[in-house]
């Protein structure tokens, strides 16, 4: 069991070793409250379905150096269309700027360790905004990783800088020696007018097992336009918390897609802060479960100013012994009136002992608004099924036909197109294994 | 071709089908007739595999092959089709696609290769000609938002792309305009040989104008209660079911 006194010992040694920085001050507070709360368990309303302290009992350990992988180990994980991407690399948690591939110019794309970006010309923007996540994710496992914060990324897409070329994230947990626990943290701005297009994929190498406890924060200002993916396709080794904290500062537009196919324990928290006047925000999931697979997605939508727009579409699939969970929280502030919020979430269910959780939770403090959610948990159309087969396709890919067509309106909100294109083969091969 | 000795058939502990006998030569056309509920679509179904059947006697012989031990799949692909009475829409999998699938599906198990991009479009070609089906519904999902009409087109169709031994169509007639009917009934026809059976099933004898059966039979309470030449529909159009079933019900009673 990995405890409390392997990470007393790892984080004094981060504090005594790391250069003082305004990091500093908020590992001291991320540990505190690690060491107050501990991981959390299922007593915890917000864990309920999904139980991560027993992931502990694999006594995960950090890396203890930067494994050694070189540009060709990339080959096999890179996403289609990394050409003209900007590709950047965390290795077992930290970012290796040594492994990224920066295209875009510096004038329109800033990129550094958060380290340097806390000491340099950057040190007013990290100061304010690295860590506000924790005022809406205030449990043991994100205060885990503040707690670490080291080697960790910095995005400044300037003013006006509509950003051609996308950033693709590599989150690489290299497992081939031992249980490794990745911890990546980053903090990505997008300015005035602004547009960045942002995915993120993660991989497992080795047959140990991974556990990846990510927290990105993201502040998005006036008119600024940002598209954000995350492709979850690792193998059954490995789990994760992934915390995608979204503040929309100004007038801006979000569109995010979330993919969860193959993975151990996955719990997604997905926070967006609608903090301006006329936000719009997509979000959309889909979650393909087979074998003891478990994808919990936790979004959260605070709208806290008048006439902001939300739209939530989550679809899952759960098959064998699997497990989803969806939890969705709208909250509607006393200011933000004019508010329209959406929220559906639709499940199949392919087998007895596949489990689906789905809890809308909506808090409306504003009266003139308009909030709606729905969530259903349905069968395979037995009908369409037999209609299928009855001109001779076998029944696995007349299933997988289905499933696919059932994705197809998520795999659609993947804009660009050599991402989808890619994402939808990964599904067509995760449905055709059986 | 075909033949059923004796079957009958549940669903839900109901039994619909009561002993049935029926054989099917290749190159016959028969018409099955007989008034609502009385078993023909059900028939139809267990022929094709529908598992909520359960068959609890007799047996059914397709092309030598016992037809009841066959997957739905495997039957289809040993040349068996049935157009249905109420095609389903399936959102988001496209019209052609599935066709195609469809298509190589039944070659592969005939050990042929499949069909390259240009020979699928040539021979989709060619067989929308002969039911004058339109290009921009075969890009659709399948059947989703079709009009009635236009379902029953896509049936006959997709019967002109997989060439089956033994079509079997249910109700393909109704919701047809007089048009549609006319065109469809000519595709059908086309498409009759020495080598490939139809089983009709229909409640109007309009259909039979067009494509004249060799046999009709009369299915009533899950019988065949009477057979006879294609006279016989005309017979039926005249007088209707009641002095066939009224004999079968005093028959029944005895
Ligand atoms: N799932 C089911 N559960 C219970 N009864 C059923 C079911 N499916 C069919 N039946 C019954 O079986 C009987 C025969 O139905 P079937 O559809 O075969 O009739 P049909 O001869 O095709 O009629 P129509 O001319 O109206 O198409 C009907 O009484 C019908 O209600
Ligand atoms: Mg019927």
């Amino acid at each position: 069991m990995t405890n409390v006194n392997y990470f007393k010992d790892q984080f004094e040694q981060l504090q005594d070793s790391a250069p003082e920085s305004t990091i500093t001050e908020l590992r001291t507070d991320g540990f505190n409250t690690f060491n107050k709360s501990g991981l959390p368990t299922l007593k915890l309303e917000e864990w309920k379905y999904t139980n991560i302290s027993s992931l502990f009992d694999k006594d995960y350990q950090f890396a203890n150096a930067p494994q050694q992988l070189n540009a060709d180990d990339l080959d096999e994980i890179r996403l289609a269309g990394h050409e003209a991407a900007n590709e950047l690399v965390f290795v077992n948690g930290r970012f290796i700027p040594a492994l990224s591939t920066i295209r875009s110019a510096a004038s329109q794309l800033v990129i550094l360790p958060l380290e340097e970006a806390a000491k340099g010309s950057h040190q007013a923007l990290v100061k304010k905004h690295l860590g506000q996540s924790s005022v809406y994710l205030k449990d043991g496992i994100h205060a885990l990783n503040t707690s670490f914060i080291q080697d960790g990324m910095f995005i400044l897409v300037p003013k006006g800088q509509q950003l051609e070329q996308p950033v693709y994230i590599y989150h690489i947990s290299d497992a081939r020696q031992q249980n490794t626990l990745s911890q990546p943290r980053s903090l990505i701005i997008v300015e005035e007018n602004a547009k960045l297009q942002l995915t993120e994929t993660y991989t497992t190498l080795g047959t140990a097992e991974s556990f990846t406890n990510e927290v990105l924060e993201m502040v998005v200002k006036e008119n600024a336009f940002v598209e954000y993916y995350k492709i979850q396709h690792d193998g059954l080794n490995a789990s994760q918390v992934g915390s995608t904290h979204i503040h929309q500062v100004g007038k801006s537009y979000v569109h995010t897609v979330v993919v969860s196919l193959n993975g151990g324990v996955i719990r997604n928290n997905l926070n967006l802060v609608l903090d301006a006047e006329g936000n719009e925000t997509h979000l959309y999931g889909l979650y393909l479960l087979k074998g003891n697979s478990h994808v919990d997605n936790h979004t959260l939508v605070d709208n806290k100013r008048p006439n902001c727009f939300s739209n939530q579409l989550y679809k899952g699939i759960a098959d064998d012994s699997s497990t989803g969970v969806f939890s969705g929280r709208i909250i509607v502030q006393p200011d933000a009136q004019k508010t329209n919020a959406y929220q559906s979430n639709k499940n199949i269910i392919l087998s007895d002992k596949a489990t689906i959780n789905t809890k809308p939770q909506l808090e409306i403090f504003a009266d003139d608004v308009k909030c709606s959610h729905g969530c259903t948990v349905g069968q395979l159309d037995e009908e369409a099924l037999f209609y299928l087969r009855a001109r001779g396709i076998p029944k696995a890919a007349a299933e997988v036909l289905l499933l696919e067509a059932y994705a197809a309106d998520i795999l659609a909100q993947i804009k660009p197109e050599a991402l989808r294109n890619h994402v939808a083969e990964l599904i067509y091969e995760h449905l055709s294994i059986s | 071709m075909l033949s059923i000795k004796n079957i009958h058939a549940n669903i839900e502990g109901k039994e619909i089908l009561k002993g049935i006998n029926l054989d099917i030569k290749a190159g016959e056309v028969h018409a099955i007739m007989g008034p609502n509920g009385s078993g023909k679509s059900t028939l139809a179904s267990v022929l094709a595999g529908r598992e909520e059947y359960e068959v609890t006697e007799g047996e059914v012989t397709f092309l030598e092959k016992d037809l009841l031990e066959l997957s739905t799949e495997d039957r289809a692909r040993e040349g068996l089709f049935l157009a249905f009475q109420y095609p389903v829409e399936i959102p988001g999998v496209s019209t052609t696609n599935f066709i195609k699938a469809a298509v190589n599906e039944k070659r592969k198990y005939q050990g042929e290769e499949p069909l390259d991009a240009v020979a699928f479009l040539k021979m989709m070609k060619q067989k929308m000609a002969l039911v004058e089906i339109d290009q921009s519904l075969l890009s659709r999902s399948i059947n989703e938002g079709f009009s009635g009409g236009e379902k029953k087109r896509n049936e006959v169709f997709q019967m002109a792309m997989l060439e089956p031994k033994l079509a079997i169509l249910d109700e393909t007639d109704s919701g047809l305009d007089i048009d549609a009917l006319r065109i469809v009934a000519n595709g059908i026809n086309k498409l009759r040989n020495e080598n490939r059976a139809i089983l009709l099933i229909t409640h109007y004898q309009r259909l039979l104008d067009y494509i004249q059966p060799d046999f009709v039979h009369v299915l009533y309470n899950g019988k065949i209660v009477k057979s006879g030449t294609k006279e016989l529909a005309l017979e039926l159009e005249e007088r209707g079911y009641d002095f066939i079933t009224d004999e079968a019900d005093l028959a029944a009673s005895l």
